[in-house]
């Protein structure tokens, strides 16, 4: 039960410094913060990893689709947003 | 409770900082990719802390899911053109979610004394799961056009929603106490999906950045939830960083429509249909020719554009490019006043115009538009129609009165490309078309926009 109120904490907190950064983030960057967050949120593949790499062959089976479904998160979010960012540029013209 | 992995543990936490600071980064364009940068590292970091965690005893299919994901995501990466970038988000949320729940589901069926005693956490994870996987690839239907965009509704479809939602609570309730009752779980499941399915169907395309962004929130709650379910911290923090941020997209958004949540969520009720041919006769036009509009322009000094929907649909945005750059070598100032709903998600717009190579600031905020729109010499509204619309301001009777607007027309001329007079999605007149200071251009955005640019190399 402790061990649960910690994770809480955890929660709340982590949730409050999401909230912080993320209002400052410009409005320009709205979709690469969408594909950003859910690159992020593809560390849901340490949970698969765990799953996969476990000597149990239910758990082998699902683990390696959540691997891969994760990893696409991962490694397509990531490239993605890179292939956004660079995108946006600021021209410098002689005003 | 296994022994704590202190190299593990600091491993996540140095993650956790680093997923922080790189959200940090998207502050500004100038530090965003920098800040990606650190992501990545904190993602490769707890990955690799993970594999050497010594929990991993079987390496054939981490190798196959990671070898497979890595191609599927690297070639969505690289090919996707940025106008489909919409559906690319929703299915990304789909397959966050399906992980989520395969990760629960698994520790239900393998870890079953474990699971058994985190149940609530475990419902929450497969719960939010099953409903964001469903629901996203609904919404990723819908932007693919592989459904249809429009709203889909029936009669008492509320009804039926709102009983599903409290069976499956109910479930959720039950399996609390009775956490061994295997079949309940799957139905639960079961249900959820279809929740998914229903919650979006009956959602317009207009409403998708609403959708996208509490996808996105959902998706990390049920990360975030996953990490209670299996013990592990960085789950929990980058669950909550991504629910947040999803949170607050969905603040913006429906702020910037003067909508509730549940409106926009229960609120498919179709929309109220304007008798516009009576309109239309009542009130007169005004049409522009492509020379008109040379002209009009030649006269300028500040232009401003309001891009929409239809600009994207069109592909009009590097035709949109050059005509800036005409403009201003001709000494014109161009920004670009963009509304936070315009398009299919947030932000969609901004990517659009900076794929075709439009400097980041030269894209202006409504709120910074809006209070000098009346020292702007021509206002040119390029497939937008809702977010202009001055009845939001002052027709009581209209859906969206009090949605905040891009003041087009306290602008000294308004320039309207559109393809005819049909009305926006939500369906409603715009009275901006009929002001007397308001040119109507029609035509087929990127076809127009380059006889434009042609008429002004002629000189």
């Amino acid at each position: 039960m402790s061990n649960l109120i910690e994770l809480l904490y955890v929660l709340v907190l982590a949730g409050f410094v999401g909230f912080e950064v993320i209002k400052k983030v410009t409005p320009t960057l709205h979709t690469p913060l969408m594909s950003a967050t859910n690159a992020i949120s593809g560390i849901s593949l340490v949970g698969s990893l765990v799953a996969a790499g476990s000597s149990h062959q239910v758990s082998q089976i699902l683990g390696f689709v959540a691997v891969t479904a994760a990893t696409i998160n991962v490694v397509g979010g990531f490239l993605i947003t890179e292939r956004m960012l660079k995108m946006f540029k600021r021209k410098e013209r002689k005003s | 409770m296994a022994a704590i992995n202190y190299p593990l543990e600091i491993t996540y936490i140095i993650a956790s900082v680093l997923f922080i600071l790189g959200l940090k980064g998207l502050s500004h364009p100038e530090s965003a990719r920098r800040g990606m940068h650190y992501a990545e590292i904190g993602m490769f970091l707890a990955v690799v802390g993970t594999l050497l965690s010594g929990e991993i005893v079987s390496w054939e299919w981490i190798v196959s899911g990671i070898v497979i994901g890595s191609a599927i995501g690297t070639a969505m990466a690289i090919f996707m053109p940025m106008t489909a970038m919409p559906q690319r988000i929703a299915i990304s949320h789909a397959f966050g979610a399906l992980a989520a729940v395969l990760v629960g589901v698994n520790e239900y069926l393998v870890h079953t004394e474990r699971a058994y005693s985190i149940m609530p956490a475990l419902g929450f994870e497969v719960l939010f799961g099953a409903l964001t996987v469903t629901g996203s690839l609904m919404a990723f239907g819908k932007l693919q056009d592989l459904i249809p965009g429009v709203p889909l509704t029936y009669k008492g479809q509320n009804v039926v929603n709102i009983l599903l939602f409290f069976i499956t609570v109910g479930m959720f309730v039950y399996l609390i106490f009775y956490p061994a009752d295997t079949a309940v779980f799957f139905t639960m499941i079961a249900l959820s999906f279809v929740i998914g399915v229903f919650l979006v169907l009956p959602i317009g395309g207009a409403d998708m950045p609403v959708v996208l962004s509490l996808m996105n929130s959902y998706a990390g709650l049920a990360a975030a939830a996953t990490g209670f379910a299996i013990n592990n911290k960085v789950l929990i923090i980058a669950g909550s960083l991504d629910g947040s941020s999803g949170f607050i997209l969905s603040i913006i958004m429906s702020k910037a429509m003067n909508r509730s949540f549940a409106n926009i969520l229960f609120g498919a009720v179709g929309s109220p249909k304007v008798d516009m041919a009576k309109l239309a006769e009542q009130r007169p036009i005004n049409r522009f020719t492509i020379e008109d509009t040379k002209f009009a322009l030649e006269q300028a000094e500040r232009v401003v554009i309001v891009p929409g929907y239809g600009m994207a649909v069109a592909q009009a945005q590097y035709a949109v490019r050059e005509l800036s750059e005409v403009l201003e070598k001709r000494g014109i100032k161009v920004e670009f006043a963009i509304h936070p709903v315009a398009g299919r998600m947030p932000g969609h717009m901004n990517v659009l115009l900076a794929e075709a190579n439009i400097s980041y600031d030269q894209l202006l905020e409504m709120d910074v538009v809006n209070p000098t729109m009346d020292t702007v010499d021509v206002c040119m509204v390029i497939g937008a129609n809702d977010v202009v619309n001055p009845a939001a301001r002052t027709e009581k009777s209209s859906p969206i009165y009090g949605m905040p607007i891009i003041n087009a027309d306290k602008a000294r001329m308004v320039i309207v490309l559109k393809r005819s007079m049909a009305t926006g999605f939500a369906g409603i007149e715009n009275p901006l078309f009929y002001e007397s200071n308001t040119k109507m251009l029609f035509g087929d955005a990127k076809n127009v926009l380059q006889e434009l640019i042609a008429e002004f190399k002629k000189g």
